[in-house]
């Protein structure tokens, strides 16, 4: 990717941020889940938000990828408010996700699932006539995501059989597969073995410049490991944002959040 | 309590595409179709107007079976109104004939558009819900039919209506005769067989079975499962409304009991009794539902106190329905699986 910001002041200063939220707010009846929360994503930078269990990044991933609803505030997706848009109407503008609860069709083959993707992006999906699983169109791009995430040994296996980790493949290969700009990983390496997990980071170092990527994880060696830039939330409130260093030194991160997992 | 998609329970195992066995599954079809083309000469050496009678009625419920398998079998819609699309069918029949128009090449196409309509209405409505409210709701909305049809006082209100006789074909009296009428249906039954075959296989068909495993994942790729739902809905709708033509005509007569909700119920029944989701599994359904009661009830007035026990036991022990106890009868003396 040419000219995209290399350093993380750059990201932080990029003019037209991929991804915006704007005083994003939500609540579960008394429960603030989301407060205020501003956030700018530049082009390619891979972007990681941490926070302690309940802080409300799964939240803050269903607001941004449409499956929640806000109270208040905007998101922008290269400048365009989203807001008001339903799930698949944003992924078909570029904006694609991955679950903390690995989801994925478990009837359909690995291929079909990425294949599913495809389809969804080219459209003409009223079609009642073909056989669908022949068709190459769909297929061959299709293949060559499941090569890029290495599960192409594994693509006619039904998805339900293949391993938790190889399911956390298959489903970056799904959200890859419709073609985003910005890709919103929830959690990726929850619940991996240690190769597993390898595996994974392995892949989202790959990704890393290719999207614009905001990524949830608890794992601490990855998220610093990977991140550009990093944002704590804790009870729905951005605490800090900056460069891993910079968030890892900051006294009221180490206090509220970091100090437990001994930075 | 939080909102995180989980993929919905009702998901099929996954399954290999082809099972070895001394019959492939993929045969099954062809040899049920070949056997119901046989048949008319068989039933002649017996009572032929009886079989041919029975065995026409079978394939027409089994026509209706197929359309409420596309939708329940590969979009997990369960339509517990579904026997209002054969009222449908079969009133559009009665009323155009009592007014004088009696040729199929009218009473089809406004019998297909009624029930297309109808479907289009109450699917945009009862697609927006999700499981049992959706069953409740595809139930009100036979249940209106139902009553809608006892106050065609016009047209025999609780009796219903006797046609004078069955649909023209251009002009022609063909439908008169027993076997032309047996083959029309068999034909028909082969051919919405192989469209709705062809659906499910392809792109439109994908979205439907992926949204019935997992709708969050769809709209998670960029589909909007609803659109999907409500056309598929639709055709489900217009297949039983053609088979609703063919059972007045077999009958001569409609009533709204065509359309009363444990119709709609039975044909729910031989789906699942059959084997969800494959289609051919409707026809078995179909015919063993409607032969055991045409057996049991020849011994019985309580024959339905077999049958329920019958029922159980097959769902029971037999998760995939006649079908699958097939297949693992076969697996077994077929050395596979
Ligand atoms: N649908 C909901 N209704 C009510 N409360 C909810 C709902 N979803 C989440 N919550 C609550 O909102 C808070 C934030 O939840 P969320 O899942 O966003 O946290 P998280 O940061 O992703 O946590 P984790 O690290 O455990 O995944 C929690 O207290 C949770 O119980
Ligand atoms: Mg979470």
């Amino acid at each position: 990717m040419a000219g995209t910001p290399a350093k993380a002041e750059d990201f932080a200063k990029a003019a037209k941020p991929a991804l915006a939220l704007v005083d994003l707010n939500k609540a579960y009846g008394a429960l603030k889940v989301t407060d205020q929360v501003s956030l700018e994503f530049a082009p390619g930078e891979l972007h990681a938000i941490i926070g302690p269990n309940g802080a409300g990044k799964t939240t803050l991933i269903h607001q941004i990828s449409g499956l929640a609803g806000s109270d208040s505030g905007h998101i922008l997706l290269d400048g365009q408010d989203i807001t008001g848009l339903p799930m698949a109407a944003r992924v078909r503008k570029g904006l694609a996700r991955s679950f903390q609860i690995t989801s994925i069709i478990p009837g359909f083959t690995g291929l079909e699932n990425v294949a599913l993707a495809v389809q969804a992006r080219l459209g003409s999906s009223f079609r009642l006539f073909g056989a669908v699983s022949r068709e190459e169109r769909l297929n061959a791009p299709a293949r060559a995501i499941l090569e890029t995430v290495g599960l192409l040994g594994r693509a006619d296996l039904p998805a339900g059989l293949l391993s938790h980790g190889e399911k956390r493949q298959l489903e970056l290969a799904i959200a890859m597969a419709t073609e985003p700009r910005v890709l919103l990983l929830d959690e990726p390496l929850a619940g991996t073995g240690p190769e597993e997990s390898a595996a994974v980071i392995a892949l989202l170092r790959k990704l890393k410049g290719r999207y614009t990527i905001v990524l949830i994880e608890h794992d601490m060696d990855a998220v610093f490991a990977l991140a550009d830039r990093v944002s704590v939330l804790v009870y729905g409130r951005i605490i800090a944002s900056g460069t891993p260093d910079a968030v890892r030194h900051d006294p009221a991160v180490r206090e509220a959040y970091l100090g437990e997992e001994g930075l | 309590m939080t909102p995180l998609p989980e993929p919905s329970t009702t998901a099929a195992p996954p399954r290999p595409a082809s099972r070895p066995g001394f019959v492939r599954r993929e045969w099954l079809p062809i040899i049920l179709f070949v056997l119901l083309a046989l048949l008319p000469f068989a039933a002649m050496l017996g009572p032929e107007k009886y079989t041919l009678s029975l065995v026409t009625r079978v394939m027409i419920f089994a026509l209706a079976a197929i359309s409420l398998d596309l939708i329940l079998g590969y979009g997990a819609l369960v339509s517990f109104g579904h026997a209002a699309f054969l009222g449908i069918g079969g009133y559009a029949v009665g009323i155009l004939a009592a007014h004088g128009f009696q040729d199929a090449a009218l009473q089809v196409p406004v019998a297909l558009l009624a029930s297309g309509l109808f479907a289009l209405l109450t699917g945009a409505i009862s697609l927006r819900t999700k499981g049992v409210y959706f069953i409740m709701i595809t139930l009100a909305f036979g249940q209106m039919a139902f009553f809608f049809a006892i106050s065609l006082s016009a047209y025999g209100g609780d009796d219903g209506l006797t046609l004078a006789s069955r649909s023209k074909l251009f002009g022609l009296s063909w439908l008169e005769n027993d076997r032309f009428f047996y083959a029309l249906v068999l034909a028909l039954l082969i051919g919405c067989y192989a469209l709705t075959r062809a659906i499910v296989a392809s792109r439109f068909g994908r979205v439907i079975r992926g949204a019935k495993e997992n709708p969050v994942r769809m709209e998670a790729v960029g589909f909007s499962p609803f659109r999907y739902q409500l056309a598929v809905y639709v055709i489900s709708g217009m297949i039983c409304g053609l088979a609703g033509v063919l059972l007045a005509n077999q009958a001569e007569f409609v009533a709204p009991a065509y359309m009363a909700w444990q119709r709609s119920g039975e044909l729910i029944v031989m789906v699942i009794l059959g084997g969800l989701g494959s289609l051919h599994g409707a026809i078995i359904g179909a015919a063993a539902f409607l032969l055991l009661e045409e057996i049991l009830s020849g011994y019985t007035e309580h024959w339905k106190l077999i049958f329920g026990p019958f029922l159980v036991l097959v769902v029971l022990f037999a998760r995939g329905g006649l079908l699958g106890i097939l297949a693992k009868v076969r697996g077994k003396s077929g050395g596979g699986r």
